[in-house]
């Protein structure tokens, strides 16, 4: 307030330097965060296209290039199938978001919104599905999905992956429903929709954000989940993990670095033009919100 | 100034065309209805989680009160150890071993001798990387919630970490803390990052904060994007500093997302395992808990049933302070979703 | 809304396919690592069909066209194999094979095994023994590999590969390499005056370092578990081979840093010209030679690993290929072992994938040694090795070694104690 009594030209003047100092920190910021997490990618696709033979020169920039690597990683004589894996990594991954958002986004409605009893011992049991270790999970379920003839299908991999991302997708939905105006659905209804409309036309466009940031994190912890599909999977269903956990060097006891750094960055790119495309996508339902 | 200022103002508005009686009747037939409701919503969820985590545990509680099989010195054979009891548990919490002279206190080298030392390591390791996380990752939410050119290519950056499968992520780690590694070239050292309890913890924390900030970071910047702009410009004008504006306005309102995402982590590093089994093996004091698990599977099932149980609890227990103490704000509101409304 | 009933139903099948499986297999929960033994193990002896071979990652390409040359020959129109590939980490190898064991799986026939397990998974009767009519000849066969495939007397494997420890030395640096553990530390003078580091082998805290532990003890003429199975560490000659590593890491002979390698850092380390010896694998011979960064291209030379007096005790590597007791195929099965353990095949293992032979008169073909110059080391390295323990708690054993050798090797418990600690570590292994 002690500002408009200044003379007002300063004031501007004053405000425009700071905002100029704030938006400059705001740049070194970001600058300092993209070198934190994009440098050791960085070497992880310098790796990659580095020749085998010079797998341990640690030249910090691109030397020896070579695209071996990838061709080793979608090497078919060699006995990877990686473009099936990415395929299976997929459908594994697509499912168990679109099958988790929706059981979530139902049970967050009934937590955050409807009156019931035993609500404190239904998140707690959810809650439970993150507390057991994950490696003592597969073998019952290794033997439980055997006994059934579900081994090599993709709903062995889909249901233990649903049920890995829910306690998660249940808990953030839940926290953000609370957060939400419910008096617009009810306005929305009092208008003629039904709730289910309601609910669809108002409240979910103002949770667009929460629901995509779930969904990317549904969608990746599905796509890096490795223990189950170790086990459960057959060759036609392999996701991309495990394939990378096959790859081996040409000789016994040689690790593989460079192809399994060249099969980590193949891996890598398509969720971040993924999420790319789903930025647009929350900046979206933001402004489609703000307008309703 | 808080969250609930506004949507009073909102209902206040559009409640008064709707009238009161019809408020009345409304909530008379939500009694009736809403736990049906609420309970054909939340069926396919306990479905999922029934088959994945109930039979799983309950099989594991089932093995964990059975004795391992042991070796039939005649036959060279393994015989069933038939019922144990609680020996088990006993095993793992008081560190007794069966020995040729009887019960006594596990021997160094054997895995028994490490459940606590790998509960102290798991605990020591979730504390530091969590509270690392949530400070980086409340900062990197509040950038990237800002508006500037290349805002969105940022983000995406900032995914990157958590997108690299775990087990490639401990492999370039394990790769670039070797000791001819890139790290020791890049910073004219020779530090023995893998030979050591405190730089083998480092090399791990460093590998965990770079890969699990960004989740923190995401559902943090969700939790910052559901805050009005308005209020923001409302404190300004009333003349809020950045740091009142902080305290006052943003950190109250993000903490439900904050304390989720605290919570899943905590969850999640607790379990901690590709990380250190890669990196170092469970060398240098950097056994946690799962690893336990693992080495013991190979050894017995049984035995490791019990570990994986005893883990269970002690997970439990954190998840409830959580929830109860710290007020892990999902649980929290939902449970008195009646009187906030 | 369609998708999510589909589900539902999908979940509720299956979990009424839980409960039934919950009281199928509660019963024989513990029992099933010795139930039917003589049953299964008796089972199918003539049995004759298609079976699947279960190994893990074919590193060199080495078991894809053996199979297909198999499912070519017409004979085989009725028995045509198929090939399961495994990951490439060893203890994802063992956790698959255990997981598909227990869960009595019959389309694991014929196996692929380290030769460290092979005694766990016969004592857990998963493995059917080479007898009677499933015979197994091993005239030929070098002794060392039966002995990992046999346990109580009874052979239940056929050794496949084998592997053992060769030292490398820069023969520009060390024209004679030394034969004994002791005239190597005498060398280190001349790798002090070159300015670079003087031996390393596999030191971390993981499996290779139960095997240069294990070669330290057995070198100096100990043994970490008896002929009986009886652990029997705790002795004066034990002791003198430990010592040995550790005082080597005490007087900066192994350097510091080498308490952290497993063999790729060894070997990038000698690649890269800044060690004068190294204990490692054959694998490392083709690799120095022909890698961009190697330095040593035409600068070493190998030489069998040195001992008290003559060679050293290499600890032994490799795999055998076994028949699962599950099996409904055993006559093919036992057909398929023969035919991947035959003379031809395991040319082709040397040949096509370096992988050492197991038997004798191969180390002596022409052609082999022409292409892979370092078998006549190798046969003496194999010829003395010593298995490691052959102990169905191998998982336990290799622990108790591991942690124990690592703290005296750091120096945190002294030769003694660590050695103490080994023996009761050992000892409670085996009475669980």
């Amino acid at each position: 307030m002690s500002v408009s009594t200044l003379d007002p030209r300063a004031a501007k003047a004053v405000a425009r330097r700071r905002e100029r100092w704030a938006s400059s920190r705001t740049y070194i910021s970001a600058a300092i965060i993209l070198i934190w997490c994009l440098l050791p990618f960085y070497w992880m696709i310098v790796t990659a296209f580095r020749d085998v033979g010079y797998t341990f020169d640690p030249t910090p920039w691109f030397t020896h290039v070579t695209w071996d690597n990838f061709t080793t990683v979608f090497s078919e004589s060699l006995g990877n199938h990686f473009a099936r894996n990415l395929l299976n990594s997929l459908i594994v991954a697509s499912a168990t978001t679109a099958v988790a958002l929706l059981f979530g986004v139902f049970a967050a409605y009934a937590l955050a919104r409807l009156e019931f009893r035993f609500k404190f011992l239904v998140l707690g049991f959810v809650l439970g599905a993150s507390m057991f270790p994950g490696v003592a999970i597969v073998t019952p379920l290794f033997q439980l999905f055997t006994n059934i003839g579900w081994f090599g299908t993709y709903q062995a991999l889909i249901i233990p992956n649903i049920s890995f991302v829910l306690p998660l997708t249940v808990y953030t939905l839940t926290s953000f429903f609370r957060e939400m105006p419910w008096e617009l659905e009810e306005a929305a209804r009092i208008d003629g929709c039904t709730q289910g409309e309601a609910f669809r036309k108002v409240i979910m466009p103002l949770a667009a954000p929460a629901v995509f940031t779930t969904a990317i994190l549904a969608f990746i912890g599905a796509w890096n989940e490795f223990l189950i599909a170790s086990q459960l999977s057959s060759e036609a269903t392999k996701t991309v993990t495990v394939a990378i956990a096959y790859f081996a060097g040409s000789q016994p006891h040689q690790e593989p670095y460079t192809a399994v750094m060249a099969a980590g960055t193949v891996v890598t790119i398509p969720l971040v033009i993924l999420v790319l495309v789903f930025q647009r996508k929350i900046v979206a339902g933001l402004t489609a919100g703000a307008v309703k | 100034m808080s969250m609930q200022a506004e949507p009073l103002t909102r209902r206040g508005k559009k409640g008064t065309g709707a009238g009161p009686e019809n408020k009345e009747v409304g909530q008379d037939r939500k009694q009736k209805t809403q736990g049906r409701a609420a309970a054909l919503l939340i069926i396919p969820s306990m479905i999922v989680l029934g088959i994945v985590i109930v039979y799983p545990v309950v099989d594991a509680i089932v093995m964990s009160l059975q004795k391992d099989a042991g070796l039939d010195p005649a036959t060279g054979s393994f015989v069933a150890g038939g019922f144990a009891g609680l020996y088990n548990y006993i095993h793992w919490i008081l560190q007794q071993c069966n020995t040729p002279g009887g019960q006594a206190s596990c021997p160094a080298g054997t895995l028994g001798s490490q459940f606590w030392s790998a509960t102290g390591t798991t605990f020591l390791l979730t504390v530091i990387t969590v509270a690392l996380e949530t400070v980086i990752g409340f900062w990197m939410a509040i950038i990237m919630s800002r508006t500037f050119r290349g805002r969105s290519a940022l983000r995406a950056a900032v995914l990157v970490p958590w997108a690299i499968p775990t087990a490639v992520t401990a492999k370039l780690w394990f790769f670039i803390f070797a000791f001819d590694g890139i790290a020791n070239t890049l910073f004219h050292t020779s530090i023995l990052w893998t030979g050591s309890e405190v730089p083998a913890r480092s090399a791990i924390i460093i590998a965990d904060v770079w890969k699990t900030t960004p989740f923190m970071a995401l559902l943090i910047l969700a939790g910052l994007q559901m805050i009005p702009d308005q209020v923001y410009e409302a404190a300004k004008v009333d003349g809020a500093t950045a740091w009142q504006r902080f305290t006052q306005i943003t950190l109250p309102l993000v903490k439900p997302a904050l304390m989720v995402a605290i919570l899943f982590r905590t969850l999640d590093a607790l379990r901690m395992y590709d990380l250190p089994a890669i990196m170092t093996a469970g060398a240098n004091g950097t056994t946690t808990l799962s690893i336990l698990v693992v080495n013991q599977i190979r050894i017995g099932f049984n035995s490791a049933a019990a570990l994986s149980t005893i883990t269970f609890l002690i997970i439990f227990i954190v998840a409830f302070i959580f929830v109860r103490f710290l007020g892990a704000n999902a649980v929290e509101s939902a449970t008195n979703s009646g009187k906030v409304k | 809304m369609r998708h999510s009933r589909k589900f539902a139903s999908l979940a509720a099948v299956s979990v009424l396919a839980m409960t039934l499986a919950a009281c199928g297999g509660g019963g024989s929960g513990g029992g099933s690592t010795s139930g039917g033994l003589s049953g299964d193990a008796g089972a199918n002896l003539d049995g004759r069909g298609p079976i699947t071979y279960v190994q893990g990652k074919d590193n060199s390409n080495v078991v894809r066209p053996l199979v297909d040359k198999w499912n070519a020959d017409p004979a085989h129109k009725n028995e045509q194999v198929t090939f399961k590939e495994q990951s490439d980490k060893a203890d994802q190898q063992h956790d698959d094979l255990v997981q598909n064991f227990q869960a009595k799986n019959t389309g694991y026939d014929v196996v692929d095994v380290d030769v460290v397990w092979t005694a766990e998974f016969a004592a857990k009767g998963w493995l059917q023994p080479l007898k009677d009519k499933l015979a197994f000849d091993t005239t030929g066969f070098l002794p060392a590999t039966v002995a990992t495939a046999t346990y109580k007397g009874t052979l239940y494997a056929a050794p496949q590969t084998s592997d053992g420890g060769i030292l490398y030395y820069r023969k520009d640096l060390v024209p004679t390499p030394p034969k004994t553990w002791d005239e190597m530390m005498g060398m280190c003078p001349i790798a002090k005056k070159n300015n670079i580091d003087c031996y390393a082998g596999q030191f971390a805290q993981y499996e290779g370092l139960t095997v240069n532990a294990a070669e330290a003890i057995n070198t100096a003429g100990g043994v970490i578990v008896d002929k009986n199975g009886k652990p029997a560490v705790n002795t004066p000659e034990a002791k003198a081979g430990l010592t040995n590593l550790v005082q080597a890491f005490k007087d900066g002979n192994i350097p510091k840093q080498a308490i952290t390698y497993q063999e790729e850092q060894g070997r990038q380390s000698f690649e890269a010209g800044k060690l004068l010896f190294l204990r490692n694998w054959p694998y490392v011979y083709n690799l120095a030679k022909t890698d961009g960064s190697s330095v040593v291209k035409d600068k070493f030379g190998i030489a069998p690993l040195p001992g008290k007096t003559g060679p050293g005790a290499s600890s032994l590597g490799g795999h055998n290929i076994a028949m699962s007791v599950y099996s409904k195929h055993k006559a093919t099965a036992m057909d398929f072992m023969k035919f991947m353990t035959n003379e031809e095949t395991e040319k082709f293992y040397a040949t096509q994938g370096s992988l050492a032979p197991v038997r004798a008169d191969l180390y002596a073909d022409k052609d082999l040694v022409k292409q892979l110059p370092y078998l006549p080391v190798l046969l003496t390295s194999i010829q003395n090795a010593v298995p490691r323990p052959v102990s169905p708690f191998y998982p336990a054993v290799t622990q108790a070694v591991q942690i124990n050798a690592y703290a005296a090797l750091k120096g945190d418990k002294t030769v003694d104690q660590a050695l103490t600690d080994m023996q009761a570590a050992l000892a409670a292994a085996g009475s669980q």
